[in-house]
């Protein structure tokens, strides 16, 4: 007879001494598991509970100015600072470690600071800005001497236009910029004049910016609802797009050189491949009034934008709704907004003259995190995103708490639009011609010129 | 801002500073770099397959191999024709010995997907969407992935099921004595043989917790007592001075349930008296759903009560209508509680649904005594009619039958399928009784002038504990325990500290009473109706329910009109409506006179002749009626 029974003896499954971890065997028969599915759900429906517990976006509200802030640029050499424009002409440099001022001009410019950019290469920290006064100034908080707090130290450079300067921007590696005001400039750092001049139809041009990537193109933006592609090569525009209404800011995707986000009067953020833009390639629609400011997060798979209806909104690139909504009881219209480049914070400035740190994903903590906490974690993110549609998580991980404004205009803007495709439906319906249906993506797109 | 976010935001600054400067000065470089790094990796992977079933099937997956690049092809000159003809070789080459035992394991791991080997795979899905596609097609590759990783941590488990084997052909397992048994175990085994002497309260019932660590026992006269059965330490000892029908121990240790005379008690680990639930009267048997945390209890009003014991709650009340009751046990795979009647019929219920979930009649006779296996396939019940039957509760047929010189008076499954029976003084073990029929048994026991009155098989161990007559006794069976316990889930070498956080878990996943169904996989699935469908069954069943409103008098169009004089209250509009539904010969006179006045009218209307009517005789009618 051959017998054995199961003997387990009690050294091997418990500890010796209190600094020996416990031996926690591990057994992934699924019969030993019941229930597994059901309690998969409880536990993605905690996770998802504990996220908009924990969600607290807002960090902190950095105050100085005494006008609206609306201009803003980030530093890609200096992760700390940033430098914000306001409208009564004075610059700022904060640190968003320490949360202060760090270096000020109260009288850069005369009227409002229309942009500012950094100039890249990391060997100075100058810094560009342009204003309403017709004037573009380098700045350098290590090289201009400051006599007191309070007087606006020496600038570095200064370039003069023929026109109010809109916006500001610099090459990647060559020392040229860019400014925008009834027409597009290319300046040389070293000449008092611009050395080309850059124009498709005679009007206003709102934003010039350059991508970073593929280094010779720049879009502008202007007031008669174009967008202009141009080339630095040949010195000469490459499309023009002329959508329904016009475009307020332009942001490049900083890992796909050809993708380019726009801020449009209508609500919505459009995202383009400049390679084919008789449509739009995602129209990310929430915002109930004019997208003042958008930005790329570094990863290029995120979005932020400011707008005109006091809110800041963060989008994933694919997707076509918002999945997030920051909002503070003091903060007024929101002129810009960036994505830091740690792909961790967002900073929004506004017209009630704060500068504002929201953290990009709201329930997420800094700082350093055990390997069982970080298990943990990962393990709730998977079951969230496993459980994602079942409604009762799908309710939980949706719902934000929004301003009455916000709320009673959104429900507003969802009847009207409603009622539009309902009679574009009816039209289409009773048209002989039999008209095909024009996709959301084509909608806001009037025409398209490529040279 | 909080520190800590501070801190990581200048930590940033300075260990990524400098960093980030080098990276966008080399940006496109580097991002080719990378593919190129990314292109290398993937031709290695292919090379040494990552799965299983990649391995065969390997070459019909990847285009690189099915269609050879023409321009690689014109690169590599030799040198490709020898990878290209491994590449055949793999195509060819049938699993070995180790992935088809493997493939083997998996089943029970796939959970509803279909793994096959190479070309045979099933037909794809079809789905509409270009855009799921991929997604659906790598979702499937990563749990295939899944799959055979989870047969392949197999060879983790440490220990080895416990085993009794005949060696010659005239050996027979069942004459082994526990005596004999003895002999050959080792010191630890062998101090799991043992009988306790309780003549003077017993018949005994019993519950092990689900590591199989403590035991409770409560004598039919009063007797109650918890231990640690391994090392013999006594929890708590003492009378209830009333009759105990049934014990169950709840999450852990440190409660548990007693049936006693008029109600169910819930005492903790000291044998303090922590509740008296008053709304279990005379209960018969109790059973518990650990994830759910529901005490569920029948008996002599043959109800069904469910308590939550978390919130103390009745979560639900249920009539099954067949008089009183004495098996309830609770399906370990879904939660389902089954009660056998005295009719002979099996009944199967969750906490939120009025009506059972199934019926099945087992016996001709009275159920006697019930058990589920681990993994929710069978069912065993015996009946006063002396048969012992095993089902199959997934489509609810019978599968085979046992017999048992007198009806089983207790029934249990281990975790590796053994079947055992009480019945008079015997106790006899089944191995594979469940899958097929076996004909002789694999162990019994007879302990002279006692009744068995409960057998449990003690959970992660090769023992069966029974209660009798006379006391307890614990015997081994080998094979009985499942070897490889999984710390998260039951731990028979659980600290305090352990218990007490697993404790915190258990309470924070307990699950909804409305999770439990007969098929417990149902959450999260897709609705395969459509948006149309759905909402044109909720329309339906919103008339339905309104249709029905209406005839129960729900609504104001149905109400009875006040003719009384007096005042009016609740009480009396309550009854003036019953009223309304009992006929008497005032009610039916009056019926019959408005019929009489119908249809003199429609006589009426008939009388008026043609020629009075004249060129506009045919709006007549019309006018009549709808004036």
């Amino acid at each position: 007879m051959k017998i054995k029974a199961l003997s387990r003896s009690t050294t091997e499954y418990t500890r010796e001494t209190k600094s020996d971890i416990q031996l926690l065997p591990r057994n992934i028969d699924p019969e030993l598991h019941p229930l597994e599915r059901a309690r998969e759900y409880k536990r993605a429906l905690n996770a998802a509970k504990l996220e908009r517990m924990f969600a607290k976006p807002f960090l902190a509200s950095l105050s100085g100015h005494i006008d609206g802030i609306y201009a803003m640029a980030k530093n890609p050499w200096d992760l700390d600072s940033v430098v914000t424009g306001s409208g009564d002409g004075e610059l700022r440099m904060w640190s968003l470690s320490s949360q202060e001022t760090i270096w000020r001009a109260p009288e850069a410019h005369r009227g409002i600071v229309k942009g500012v950019c950094n100039i890249p290469g990391g060997e100075t920290d100058r810094f560009l800005s342009v204003g309403t006064d017709k004037l573009a100034k380098v700045w350098s908080r290590s090289e201009s001497s400051v006599a007191s707090d309070g007087v606006t130290p020496e600038t570095v450079a200064t370039y003069t236009g023929k026109h109010a300067f809109s916006g500001i921007d610099h090459h990647r590696s060559r020392p040229l910029f860019a400014t925008s005001s009834s027409l597009v400039e290319i300046w040389d750092v070293d000449r008092s004049e611009p050395i080309t001049n850059l124009t498709w139809g005679a009007d206003t041009i709102n934003t010039v910016k350059m991508n970073q990537t593929e280094v010779n193109v720049l879009a502008t933006c202007g007031t008669d609802r174009s967008i202009i592609l141009y080339d630095l090569r040949t010195n000469s525009p490459l499309a023009k797009l002329v959508m329904t209404l016009s475009t307020n800011a332009i942001s490049w995707n900083p890992m796909e050189a050809f993708m380019f986000a726009t801020a449009n009067e209508d609500h919505n953020v459009y995202t383009f491949d400049m390679r084919r833009m008789d449509h739009a390639v995602n129209v990310l629609r929430d915002h109930v009034s004019a997208v003042m400011d958008v930005d790329y997060s570094p990863t290029g798979l995120e979005l932020v934008s400011g707008s005109y209806d006091r809110s800041v909104r963060l989008w994933d690139v694919n997707k076509g709704h918002s999945r997030d909504i920051y909002h503070a009881k003091r903060m007024q219209r929101v002129f810009c907004v960036k994505y830091t480049l740690d792909n961790n914070y967002v900073l929004s400035g506004s017209d009630d003259s704060n500068l504002r740190l929201w953290r990009a994903r709201a329930s997420q903590r800094m700082g350093a995190k055990s390997n069982r906490e970080r298990g943990a974690i990962e393990y709730a993110e998977k079951l969230k995103d496993r459980f994602a549609y079942v409604p009762e998580v799908r309710k939980v991980l949706q719902h934000r708490n929004v301003p009455k404004g916000i709320k009673k205009a959104s429900r507003t803007k969802q009847d009207m639009l409603q009622s539009r495709k309902r009679k574009e439906e009816n039209e289409r319906k009773h048209d002989k011609s039999g008209k095909a249906r024009v996709p959301e993506r084509k909608k806001a797109i009037l025409g398209v010129t490529n040279k | 801002m909080s520190a800590t976010d501070k801190l990581s935001l200048r930590m940033h600054t300075e260990a990524e500073g400098g960093s980030f400067a080098k990276g966008n000065v080399s940006h496109t470089a580097e991002r080719a770099d990378n593919d190129h790094a990314n292109n290398a990796d993937d031709s290695d992977s292919e090379r040494a397959p990552r799965t299983l079933r990649d391995a065969p099937a390997k070459s019909d997956r990847t285009p690189a191999a099915k269609k050879p690049n023409r321009r690689d092809n014109k690169k590599r000159s030799k040198s490709s024709n020898k990878d290209t003809d491994n590449n055949k070789k793999a195509k060819k080459r049938e699993p070995d010995a180790i992935e088809k035992e493997i493939l083997a394991k998996s089943e029970k791991y796939q959970r509803g997907l279909k793994l096959t080997m190479g070309d045979d795979k099933p037909a794809a899905i079809k789905v509409r969407s270009k855009k799921a596609q991929p997604k659906i097609e790598h979702e499937k590759r990563r749990r295939e992935i899944a799959i055979l990783d989870a047969a392949r941590s197999e060879m983790l488990l440490t220990e080895q099921a416990g085993y009794l084997e005949a060696e010659g052909e005239m050996e027979r397992t069942y004459k082994v004595t526990q005596d004999q048994l003895a002999d050959s175990l080792d010191i630890n085994s062998r101090a799991k043989i043992f009988d306790l002497k309780l003549e003077e309260f017993g018949p005994y019932v019993m519950d092990y917790t689900t590591n199989g660590r403590h035991l409770l026992l409560g004598g039919r006269k009063g007797h109650l007592a918890t231990m640690d059965w391994r090392s013999g330490r006594l929890g708590a000892e003492f009378h209830v001075r009333e009759t105990i029908r049934d014990v169950c121990w709840l999450h852990n240790e440190n409660l548990f349930a007693v049936a006693q005379k008029k109600y169910a008690y819930i005492y903790d680990h000291s044998g303090a008296e922590v509740h008296c639930l008053q709304k279990h009267v005379e209960p018969t048997a109790l059973g518990f759903l650990p994830f759910h945390f529901l005490l569920a209890s029948t008996g002599m009003t043959g109800r069904l009560m469910y308590q939550d014991v978390t919130e103390g709650r009745i979560i639900g009340e249920h009539k099954p209508g067949y008089g009183p009751n004495h098996v309830l046990k609770v399906n370990p795979y879904n939660a389902v509680v089954h009660m056998g009647h005295g009719n002979g019929i099996v009944t199967m219920w969750s906490p939120r649904q009025s009506q059972p979930l199934a019926k099945m009649l087992c016996h001709k006779g009275p159920v006697q005594a019930m058990a589920i296996d681990r993994s929710g396939t069978y069912m065993a019940t015996s009946g006063l009619d002396g048969s012992l039957k095993v089902w199959d509760i997934r489509n609810f047929k019978a599968l085979h039958e046992y017999s048992t010189m007198r009806p089983a008076q207790s029934l249990d499954i281990s975790q590796r399928g053994l079947l055992a029976a009480g019945w008079g003084a015997n106790v006899t073990v089944w191995k594979d009784a469940l899958v097929t029929k076996v004909d002789a048994p694999y162990m019994k026991r007879l302990l002279p002038s006692t009744t068995v009155s409960d057998v449990r098989f003690v959970p992660y161990d090769d023992v069966l504990g029974y209660g009798h007559s006379s006391g307890l006794s614990s015997i081994v069976i080998p094979g009985a325990g499942e070897p490889n316990f999984d710390a998260y889930v039951a731990n028979p070498f659980e600290t305090t500290k352990q218990r007490q956080e697993a404790e915190v878990k258990q309470l924070l996943d307990k699950l909804a009473p409305e999770t439990i169904q007969l098929d417990p996989t149902f959450i999260g699935r897709l609705d395969p109706r459509s948006r149309d469908q759905r909402q044109l069954e909720l329309l339906e069943s919103k008339r339905e329910q309104y249709a029905k409103d209406k005839a129960d008098g729900k609504y104001l169009d149905n109400e009875v009109k006040n003719k009384m004089k007096g005042r009016n209250s609740t009480a009396k509009r309550f009854a003036r409506k019953r009223l309304n539904n009992i006929m008497d010969l005032k009610k039916l006179n009056e019926i019959e006179n408005e019929e009489k006045k119908k249809l003199e009218s429609e006589a009426k209307r008939k009388k008026i002749p043609e020629s009075e009517k004249g060129a506009l005789g045919r709006f007549y009618d019309e006018k009549r009626s709808t004036a």
